[in-house]
């Protein structure tokens, strides 16, 4: 069990020296063993680089021993995957600016899924022809490399995509009968794996098995609108493990399959995580239909009382301030104004107003989006506050500013049971003494239902561009 | 060994890393969500030892193919996920 099975198929492992299989799964074991102080190490901000570079050194060690294998007879093509591949990743990683973040971590989810089923269909390949020939864990794996891999990889595709907006639109797209062809689909699939595990030397059924996957993968996807973007990214990072992991069962190799679960455990965490924050099921965001309901106040009942305001006026109220918080949203992002955010704290600050940001675990468009659009404006992390720690300091808060947000704030949330959003966890910023809202139009956020917030008594609303509108309320707070 | 306890023993620390796992991760806190994300799409890239196996033993040229594929596929992710995490880290690390 210990040998991997490509050492145990070519026999090239002679036991002796460095390339005793014992030794080099004991070089995995330490690999392995640096993944799981990766993610033990970000658990605070000071230790996240080195548990980070922990993580580089498991993987230098994990490729190094393999290159080691005696059975390797030409390095050629391996050095031109390895070459092409480090040079994609880290132009990516260089060049990619934080606000699409998402897309990237999309990108990477799926190139993690696409190299699991290629692995998976190579060894297959190999194995499916020679004596012995594969055993069920090997096939069963092979299977669901095949399937997890394929749906990760066009799934992942597409949520890429509709967050950059390039061909496909961030809204839902739906069409007659989904769910009915999405589970015939899942159906076909299903008969093709067990094809597949019946008859091992069928291999060209694990080109049509990942062929549908990657059909599935994109229908499962389409009908997925932009706010409910953060789950299925989640839940693709956590595929992307899983098909790790399944691999890491064909190549009967401990550290993949190590490694492979801390992913997968990683993704579902916060898949978990974002559902709650929404107060809804997995099921209902990726297969329910959410949004558009209209049997709700209408926006011009609600929005009677709304009151436009001046960059002037919204500089006034930090006079007598002594707290102000910021609540950014994905609007944030779009008018990429950040860097605006941290000009007017340090602002506020210098005139002696304590500044904090309150972040909704679903502001943006995924986990932890808005922390690292504003520490990269240099906005120190202790300032950015959990949704329930700012929750408890905004009674007593001078100003709120809302800022290209607007479904996390509904107060809707906590009062009507009807609503879409009912029972969601929301920033409550209607309990600050005075509310400002920064936001280009009374448009409706992702759930499309009017917020009563922005007609409040104590709300005023900035219109405009969110970095225009920071611009010219730094300029009237220097008047002033 | 047989192919029962082969099975088993793998399957032994897949839910063990399962559970050690949800440990661990839970303790991220929220501020460092997307460097979470990131980070483990590069170990997810392990993959790539699977791939590197598969391309330098002799074997047909389609597999030889679909391995160094492979190989491209986990490195993006090797070098991709661990550098835009280091970028992202070293900006919460400025302050604070």
């Amino acid at each position: 069990m210990t040998m991997t099975a490509i050492q145990a198929g070519h026999g090239a492992a002679e036991a002796a020296g460095i390339h005793h299989p014992g030794i080099v799964n004991l070089i995995y074991l330490v690999a392995a063993v640096c993944f799981i102080w990766t993610f033990k190490l970000l658990a605070h901000p000071r230790t996240a680089v080195r548990g980070n570079l922990l993580g580089m050194l498991g993987m230098a060690l994990a490729i190094g021993i393999t290159l080691m294998d005696r059975g390797i007879t030409s390095y050629t093509l391996i050095a031109v995957g390895l070459i092409l591949g480090a040079g994609a990743g880290l132009f990516m990683a260089l060049t990619v600016p934080m606000t699409s973040m998402p897309q990237m971590v999309g990108v990477l989810n799926g190139f993690g899924g696409g190299a699991s089923f290629l692995v998976a269909w190579a060894e297959l390949l190999r194995v499916a022809g020679a004596a012995p020939g594969p055993g069920l864990q090997f096939m069963v794996a092979t299977a669901l490399s095949g399937i997890i891999g394929g749906v990760t990889f066009s799934g992942s595709a597409v949520a890429a995509d509709k967050l950059q907006e390039w061909l496909l639109p961030s809204k839902p797209i739906w069409f007659p009968r989904q769910q009915l062809i999405n589970a015939a689909l899942a159906a076909v699939v299903a008969v093709l794996a067990w094809l597949l595990i019946t008859h091992p030397t069928w291999t060209a059924i694990y080109f049509l098995l990942v062929v549908l996957s990657l059909v599935l993968g994109v229908l499962l996807v389409i009908p997925i609108g932009g706010a409910d973007m953060p789950v299925v990214i989640c839940l693709l990072n956590s595929y992307s493990g899983l098909a790790a992991a399944a691999t890491g069962f064909v190549l009967n190799n401990n550290m993949l399959v190590i490694a492979g679960s801390l992913v997968g455990a990683s993704g579902l965490i916060l898949t978990k995580i974002m559902c709650k924050a929404m107060n809804r099921s997995m099921t209902n965001v990726v297969f329910g239909r959410f949004g558009g309901d209209t049997s709700g106040p209408s926006a011009d009942d609600v929005y009677r009382t709304v009151k436009a305001s001046s960059p002037e006026e919204v500089a006034m109220l930090f006079d007598n301030a002594q707290r102000v918080v910021i609540i950014p949203g994905y609007g944030m992002a779009v008018s990429q104004c950040q860097h605006a955010v941290r000009d007017l704290t340090n602002l506020l600050e210098s005139k002696g107003v304590e500044v904090l940001f309150g972040i909704h675990p679903v502001a943006g468009r995924m986990p932890g989006h808005m922390n690292v659009l504003l520490a990269e404006a240099n906005i120190a992390y202790d300032k950015m506050k959990e949704m329930d720690e700012v929750n408890s300091l905004l009674e007593q808060t001078d100003v709120a500013i809302v800022l290209g947000a607007n479904d996390t704030v509904n107060p809707i949330a906590r009062t009507d049971p009807k609503s879409p959003i009912a029972g969601m966890p929301i920033i409550d910023a209607d309990k600050a003494r005075t509310v400002v809202v920064i936001k280009r139009s009374l448009s409706p956020g992702f759930a499309g239902i009017p917020n009563p917030l922005f007609a409040a008594d104590n709300c005023l609303m900035l219109f405009g561009d969110g970095k225009k509108a920071l611009v010219d309320l730094i300029a009237a707070v220097k008047e002033g | 060994m047989d192919p029962i306890t082969a099975f088993v023993a793998v399957l032994t620390v897949f839910v063990i890393a399962m559970f050690l796992g949800f440990e661990v991760i839970t303790k991220v806190p929220p501020v460092l969500h997307t460097p979470l994300m990131s980070g483990s799409n590069a170990v997810s890239g392990i993959t790539v030892v699977g791939a590197l196996l598969v391309t330098g033993h002799p074997t047909a040229w389609y597999v030889t193919a679909l391995g160094v594929i492979a190989i491209v596929f986990a490195m993006i992710n090797v070098a991709g996920g661990f550098a835009v995490t280091q970028r992202m880290l070293q900006m919460f690390k400025r302050k604070g």
